[in-house]
């Protein structure tokens, strides 16, 4: 077969092939002068028009983040961010908010067409509130009516200091503390905006939220900060995703996200992400250092969902903290990375409260010369009888340059907790590709399909609305690059 | 005046005892620095994460035992697997005792490192050999820098050893906190085959601390199987370094059975430095009181065609702690590697806790890898079963765990090790077991 597809055919189409969601949206932006001190965190606060407290709340960080280093411990290497060289505040001019979607910027409006994420349809197919962000303020908030229906509060974070500072002034920091980390702390001195949802006891939330985060202006560090409270006997499914235009610059984004299940309420969290990885050489590509917690009162449930195919350093734990008894925690996660892309990512389950139970899936795919890690943390504390874990993480290797790494860290404390965790490595075997290929598949679809039945169990966690845009971040990430 | 302190400025001392003009010394010196820069590795360190030597390293321990001391054989009989006839490297307090032992140069070496180490007759191997697998970690370098005496074991080409080796150090006590730095060097050459055992026993209750470093060379097609017993009082601490390279088509396997002392650590690391060798690294822990136990292995797959067999298996009770960090290492040109890991632990008290990291860092491609990790209980159910049967609930139990460690004792291949530590399970566990695994 002369024109059979070789795995060689793939790699260089792959090599080839660009970011397909490389592109700019020339909207004129208010941005701040470089560099971050005590003056620059007093005028983003000032900026947001919040009250005092939260201004020292935002000082009473930065001090901590002046004393702190960046961590190094990870199994990733890059040239380190000037955090003197960033412009710590971006917002999009046109001013004031828009009630409907007419009034939004037609430029911004094209943005989102081409990443297939139209307002409009978004509204009326998939009934997804949306909360967009573009570059750090929010500029479109649907649905918010039939939320407050329901008493559901969905709105952007800087607005939700102002109306209702109370629930914000008793949750913030409560999972991820301003000392947490290095990003954490910078999170909280800098974060321009986010978003913030509130489910009042015993209702279920009747949509999924959503929120895109967009990082548009070069050279700004986006700094997002979500705050999820679920109140008791509640139920809520977030989503975040996110895309990138191409950039040559790296661009850092530090993201703190917090959840809080109170007795009896789920949370299902479940994120796309999708940032610009860099080009072929390994140049830009955008900087992923999140912190992302949750804490689970009695009976609570977290479910993390994340699909991992952007950035070009990605330093990400969704974390859940089993604090009330019978809570539980979960975590679903695919990571892809290709090229020059390196990934360390894996959650932590701290297993305080009697039969806690969590479960971690984690599905590694590296191509090119990345290197794709899995580290993870179970830990059983001794007053935390009958905890269960199951943990599995799988690696998929595509051609010799790669790497994929495990650094799972069990710590057991008490006789009764039941731990079970396995990981393999392999590649796409010869024997599944010719199976396929007899049947009349070609190459490049038979390992579309292996790759899409590895992720399978992830990719079922996924909302429907997500799923199908996962599946293509997947094929885009990854055709041509299986060897 | 610190542990380390007391070791840099006792070196002085230790350079009149041995022979500062032979190559080897440079060797010393330059492990001196090592461990001046280094230290003692402290709970910073990730491999040191969950193990503090803190409670070890408070001691005044004297570094040079002055005394000879001698050992009736009668008296510690009992230590050795004295029902087969063995070749046998005895050391008292760290001295050698020529009345235990039974040494040969009879086609092979079993001899002292002291005399490998002067005598020209060895120089080549020792220039070869010596140093060249050993890391330069500070510990691994402290060792270095004493080193003196300990086994040394040369198996020429395609020779069988009939005998299995015991080395054994006892310390007596005399000095009321010993520090031990055995240094032990065993070549394989070609297709030959060996068996050695290794223990370590404190005699009395005063402190010891004993710094270990055996470098194991398989050549080409050689086989060496080495068990460690591990089963001291609980005042002596064990740290122990095994650093084996192996030639291609070699099989080396390293069986640890840590049932006793304070504090132990086993750093066992492995090279496969060619195609198709076979790798086996495996562990029963069985501990209690405030015991504490930690297994770090590296199995390095440098070379193509390879397989590692790693299975260990712990059960804790009481206050004891368990700590398992194993990795493995595949380069990437090592394709077709088989590496298999597996480590399966029994709480059986809530004051006792198990760390366990069980790690890969993988670049080759077309590679099967895999580890499985659990931490659990005994079976209710099985326990249930047993004792409808009649079976006292001590001795179901004992049957449950004999069966849990039997995939270890499995592969052990001379019987009288096999029924020397299955008596000592049943001990561990109180119970009198009629039949032999």
């Amino acid at each position: 077969m002369s024109n059979k597809y070789t795995e060689d055919d793939l790699r260089e189409e792959l090599k080839t092939k660009e970011y397909e969601y490389g592109f700019y949206t020339d909207i004129e932006s208010e941005t701040f002068p470089n560099g971050l001190n005590e003056d620059i965190v007093r005028a983003i606060s000032k900026k947001k028009e919040e009250p005092e407290w939260m201004t020292e709340w935002r000082l009473e960080a930065f001090k901590i983040w002046k004393e702190m280093t960046e961590p190094e411990w990870a199994n990733v290497h890059y040239q380190k961010p000037d955090f003197q060289g960033i412009s710590y505040y971006s917002a999009p001019n046109s001013k004031p908010k828009y009630d409907s979607i007419d009034e939004v910027d037609p430029e911004l409006l094209a943005t989102f067409e081409k990443l297939g994420i139209s307002l409009d349809e978004q509204k009326k197919l998939a009934g997804v509130a949306m909360d967009v962000v573009v570059d750090s303020v929010s500029v479109a908030t649907t649905f918010k009516k039939t939320l407050g229906e329901k008493g559901i509060i969905f709105m952007s974070i800087s607005e939700a200091i102002k109306e209702h500072p109370e629930l914000v002034k008793k949750y913030l920091g409560t999972v991820v503390p301003q000392k947490d980390n290095f990003y954490a702390a910078l999170n909280s001195a800098v974060f321009s905006d986010g978003s913030f949802c509130y489910i009042p006891k015993g209702v279920r939330c009747p949509m999924e939220l959503s929120t895109y985060f967009r990082i548009n202006q070069a050279g700004t560090g986006q700094f997002e900060r979500t705050l999820v409270i679920a109140d008791e006997g509640s139920y809520v499914s977030y989503l975040e995703g996110c895309t990138a235009p191409s950039r040559d610059e790296n661009q850092l984004h530090a993201a703190v996200v917090e959840l809080i299940a109170l007795d009896d309420a789920e949370i299902k969290y479940s994120t796309v992400q999708n940032w610009y990885p860099g080009n072929a050489e390994g140049k830009g590509g955008v900087f992923n250092f999140v912190t992302k917690r949750g804490l689970c009162e009695k009976n609570a449930k977290i479910s993390w969902t994340q699909v991992e195919t952007g950035s070009a350093v990605t330093w990400k734990y969704p974390s859940c903290v089993l604090k009330g008894d019978n809570s539980v925690g979960e975590f679903y996660s695919i990571a892809v990375t290709n090229n020059y892309q390196q990934a360390d990512t894996g959650t932590k389950m701290i297993h305080l409260g009697k039969n806690t139970k969590s479960t971690i899936i984690s599905k590694g795919i590296s191509a090119g010369k990345s290197q794709n890690s899995y580290r993870g943390l179970v830990q059983i504390s001794s007053r935390a009888d009958n905890a269960r874990n199951f943990s599995q993480c799988d690696s998929l290797l595509m051609g010799n340059d790669c790497g994929a790494h495990t650094f799972p860290y069990i710590e057991v404390k008490n006789k009764s907790a039941q731990i079970e965790h396995e990981a393999t490595t392999s590649k796409i075997g010869e024997d599944q590709i010719f199976y396929c290929n007899q049947r009349g598949i070609d190459t490049e679809k038979a390992i579309a399909l292996i790759v899409n039945g590895f992720s399978k169990e992830v990719l079922n966690k996924l909302p429907m609305e997500f799923a199908v845009e996962a599946q293509k971040l997947l094929e885009i990430s990854l055709e041509g690059s299986v060897g | 005046m610190d542990l380390k302190d007391k070791l840099v400025s006792s070196f002085m001392a230790f350079e009149n005892t041995v022979d500062v003009d032979a190559a080897v010394h440079d060797v010393r010196s330059e492990a001196l620095k090592s461990f001046e820069d280094k230290g003692f590795p402290s709970k910073r360190d990730e491999a040191w994460k969950y193990t503090s030597l803190n409670s070890v390293l408070k001691h005044d321990y004297s570094v040079f035992p002055k005394q000879e001391n001698a050992l009736e054989y009668s008296d510690v009989k009992k230590y050795f697997i004295h029902d087969i006839d063995s070749y046998k490297i005895v050391f008292i307090d760290g001295k050698y005792s020529s009345h235990l032992s039974q040494t040969t140069h009879d086609g092979i070496d079993v001899c002292l490192m002291s005399s490998a180490l002067s005598k020209p007759k060895y120089q080549l191997i020792i220039e070869n050999y010596f140093n060249k697998a050993a890391t330069k970690d500070g510990l691994s370098s402290l060792n270095t820098a004493f080193s003196q005496e300990g086994a040394y074991v040369h198996i020429p080409k395609n020779k069988i050893v009939e005998k299995p080796i015991q080395i054994i150090h006892f310390s007596t006590g005399n000095e009321s906190a010993l520090m031990l730095q055995p240094r032990n060097l065993i070549v394989v050459d070609e297709n030959s085959h060996v068996q050695i055992m290794e223990r370590h026993q404190s005699l009395t209750d005063n402190p010891v601390l004993t710094n270990s470093v055996t470098e194991i060379f398989t050549n080409k097609r050689a086989i060496v199987d080495y068990y460690k017993l591990q089963n001291d009082k609980p005042t002596a601490s064990l740290i122990d370094h095994t650093f084996i390279k192996q030639k291609r088509e070699s099989h080396a396997s390293v069986h640890t059975f840590s049932f006793g002392g304070q504090l132990t650590r086993n750093n066992l690391n492995f090279y496969q430095e060619g195609e198709r060798i076979d790798s086996t690294l495996k562990g029963v822990t069985i501990i209690g009181e405030k015991q504490h136990v930690d297994h770090n292995t590296l199995v390095h797959h440098i070379e193509p065609n390879c397989e590692s067999h790693q299975d260990y298996k712990g059960i804790f009770s009481d206050k004891s702690t368990g700590v398992f960090n194993g990795k493995v290492v595949v380069d990437k040109i090592a394709q077709k590697t088989n590496a298999f890991q597996a480590n399966n632990n029994i709480l059986l008290s809530d004051k006792a806790s198990i760390n366990t990291k069980p790690q890969l860092e993988i670049f080759a491609d077309d590679v099967k890898c895999s580890h499985g990790c659990t931490i659990g209980q005994l079976d209710d159910s099985a326990m249930f079963y047993m004792r409808s049967r009649g079976i006292p609930e001590k001795e179901a139990k004992a049957l449950l765990m004999f069966a849990f460690s039997n995939n270890v004792l499995d592969s052990v291949k001379i019987p009288e090790i096999k029924q020397r530590i299955t008596k000592i399970i049943a001990t561990k566990l109180g119970v009198d077991i009629g039949f032999d695994l």
